[in-house]
């Protein structure tokens, strides 16, 4: 078996590492949490507490894994099992390095898209089957706020798609390599992505379906065990997921100078990338459920329209 | 619009850059196992009893702690020796349920109960949370080294009441209102 | 890649029949969702991805999580369950099933008249895009501003 694209191995590879990693961001995130607020974090399990992901794994697999007798037990099992599929589906169309991905799909950014709309599922079927009020008025905030979002999500690519003239990821890269990298151009694209990127992968600030001082812990708070670690991996993984394509989208992917082989510069920008939504989440507290709508709608639709409009009036100018 | 734009780049930005410049503040945490943090010495900790400076037993079992304290954790029981004088024929407090509020201490007429700066009772069984008197006592004075309680209060022996002897004052009359 | 396009069918096929034989709407509605899936797996093997991914993200994605919400604001509890369990009579059945069965011979008279091959030539981006503003620029247009005009009256609405 061969390392290429689309080859199982490859597959196999790939699957792994992303898994692997975003156990680890658990730990990542605590440590770096940690820092800026002046403590040290989990240092204990192993050298340095590398050790307190597989503590954590050995807690989550073998703590009791209880659905409440009042829900809907069918919804219930398949939520974390949308997040956690939907999500590992979309790393399949991102090109990590030369010859290294799972498809080169021509509708990759459409497809990352797609799986996103339909992350929202988990979320809702979520809170609607635990039958918890708490639950569903998690889900509820979920809802609009995952449907608006990819809104200015969607829009605010379309700069880069019209640049590059393709919706195949692997190919905005190489489009980069001969244009230079799209933070430049598509500056106001790349702010309002990564506003929705946040908003999509509900992380803190705007982590407000699970706003634990509000509504308990939002949509799952009846979850518990393994299901509940999906949900909590799921988000790790989306933050992975948001991470690797601002860095396919915006920075050039695994462009770099070339004394490092490609897939070690794609890793170095998707880890900071990483860090920055960590110190997003130390820094900024939580908005209001109001304020974030009327932030989308009122200020990021409009101007990521006028970015879409400025960049087809630049193109067509400069044909 | 723009003022939006303002605000977010003094505030948001602003603050995103001190929270980051933390990371080259040293962290503020003890590392408490293999570092012990320095306790301070009224801290509320774990409760003894003391013995006066002549090695007797402070505890006259005036029950006082017991009545005073807010979970009921302390159990005593007074008994007398053949010249009259109470002393707890066992003394009693369950540590599972004591809070440390010090309400003991402060009840206790002659400083016999006081609380300690050691804080580092864990057990397995909650059965070895209930400590009896052997436990408790200490043979020191505590925190309070010249206190004794009848030295102050005067006392009762075979022949000699209260204020009977040389160099004693009459005991204070409560009732009366006169200074 | 033609067996996946039946496959494909089969599951948008029962997964329709789900979403009227359930009684508990909300696994109704994820049947359905399944079944827009499934639709628009089949596009995909017919040679048109662009249109698959549409269906996807807007049917899919957009129009039934619309759907699931409102769910969510009506209080569905066992008393809609029963209703709907007492409407699933044969005597309902009747007249569906009738029109249903002249829709399915219609479907079968024209499909055995046609006996060409799949053409299954795939049909990217480019081309739907420089179709839709090319001949279909008038429909587009047309669409857009009912859009807008739904726009307008939204936000219209909300200010109130
Ligand atoms: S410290 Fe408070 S709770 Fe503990 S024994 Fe004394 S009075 Fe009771
Ligand atoms: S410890 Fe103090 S308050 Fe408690 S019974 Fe003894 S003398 Fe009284």
């Amino acid at each position: 078996m061969t390392f290429e694209v689309g080859s199982g191995l490859s597959i196999g590879v790939i699957l792994a590492t992303v898994i692997v990693v975003a156990a680890m961001l658990i730990w990542v995130e605590r440590r770096l949490l940690s820092f800026w607020q002046e403590r040290l974090g989990p240092n204990r399990v192993g050298p340095f507490g590398l050790l307190q992901v597989v503590a954590d794994m050995i807690k989550i697999f073998t703590k009791e894994d209880w659905v409440p007798p009042f829900a809907d037990k069918f919804s219930f099992v398949l939520a974390p099992a949308i997040i956690m599929t939907v999500i590992l589906l979309s790393f399949s169309v991102i090109p990590f390095a030369p010859g290294v991905g799972v498809v080169d799909s021509n509708i990759g950014v459409l497809f990352v898209l797609a799986m996103a709309s339909l992350g929202a599922y988990s979320v809702m079927l979520a809170g609607l089957s635990s039958d918890n009020k708490y639950a569903l008025l998690g889900s509820l905030r979920a809802a609009a706020q995952m449907i608006s979002y990819e809104v200015f999500m969607g829009i605010s690519i379309l700069g880069v798609v019209a640049l590059s003239g393709t919706f195949n990821l692997r190919e905005i890269v190489l489009a980069q390599e001969e244009n230079g990298w799209y933070i430049i151009p598509q500056f106001i694209g790349f702010v309002i992505f990564l506003i929705a990127g946040v908003a999509e992968s509900h992380r803190l600030p705007f982590d407000i379906p699970e706003a634990e001082q509000e509504i308990c812990a939002g949509y799952h708070t009846e979850y518990s065990g393994m299901k509940f670690g999906m949900f909590f991996v799921g988000e790790y993984l989306g933050l992975v997921l948001i991470s690797s394509l601002i860095t396919v989208l915006f920075f050039g992917g695994w462009l770099g100078p070339s004394f490092l082989p490609g897939i070690f510069w794609f890793s170095l920008k998707s880890f900071a990338f990483i860090a920055f939504f960590i110190l997003l989440r130390a820094a900024i507290p939580r908005p209001r459920y109001d304020q974030l709508m009327t932030y989308g709608w009122l200020f990021l639709l409009p101007v990521s329209l006028l970015n879409l409009l400025i960049t087809g009036v630049i193109i067509l100018s400069t044909f | 619009m723009l003022t939006l734009i303002k605000d977010t780049l003094t505030s948001q930005v602003v603050t995103l850059w001190r929270v980051f410049s933390h990371l080259w503040v040293k962290a503020d945490t003890v590392e408490y196992p293999d570092e012990m943090p320095y306790m301070f010495p009224r801290w509320r900790g774990r409760i003894i009893l003391s013995r006066d400076p002549d090695g007797e037993e402070r505890c006259v079992a005036c029950n006082l702690c017991a009545v005073a304290c807010p979970v009921d954790c302390i159990a005593l029981q007074k008994t007398e020796d053949e010249e009259g004088r109470w002393y707890p024929e066992f003394f009693r407090i369950n540590f599972s349920r004591c809070i440390m509020c010090g309400f003991c201490e402060e009840a206790c007429p002659t400083n016999a109960i006081q609380l300690t700066p050691d804080f580092e009772m864990a057990e397995y069984e909650r059965q070895d949370m209930v400590w009896e008197k052997e436990d408790l006592l200490i043979d020191g004075t505590g925190k309070y080294h010249d206190y004794n309680f009848y030295r102050v209060a005067g006392k009762k022996i075979g022949g000699k009441d209260k204020g009977e002897a040389r160099n004693e004052a009459v005991p204070v009359n409560v009732r009366s209102l006169m200074p | 890649m033609i067996l996946l396009f039946y496959i494909a069918g089969a599951v948008a096929v029962i997964a329709t029949v789900a979403v009227i034989l359930q009684t508990n709407i909300v696994h109704a509605l994820i049947y359905l969702i399944l079944s827009l899936l499934a639709v628009a797996v089949c596009f995909y093997v017919l040679g048109a991805p662009f249109a698959a991914v549409l269906e996807a993200i807007v049917y899919a994605g957009a129009i039934m999580v619309l759907f699931l919400f409102v769910i969510m604001m009506l209080n569905m509890g066992q008393q809609s369950l029963d209703q709907e369990r007492s409407w699933m009579g044969p005597k309902v059945w009747v007249v569906p099933s009738l029109l249903a069965s002249v829709l399915l011979a219609q479907l079968l008279t024209v499909l055995s008249q046609y006996d060409q091959e799949l053409a299954l030539t795939t049909v990217d981006v480019m081309q739907v895009s420089a179709l839709l503003f090319g001949p279909y620029v008038l429909a587009v247009e047309l669409a857009s501003i009912l859009l807008l005009a739904g726009l307008v009256s939204a936000y219209h609405l909300a200010k109130k």
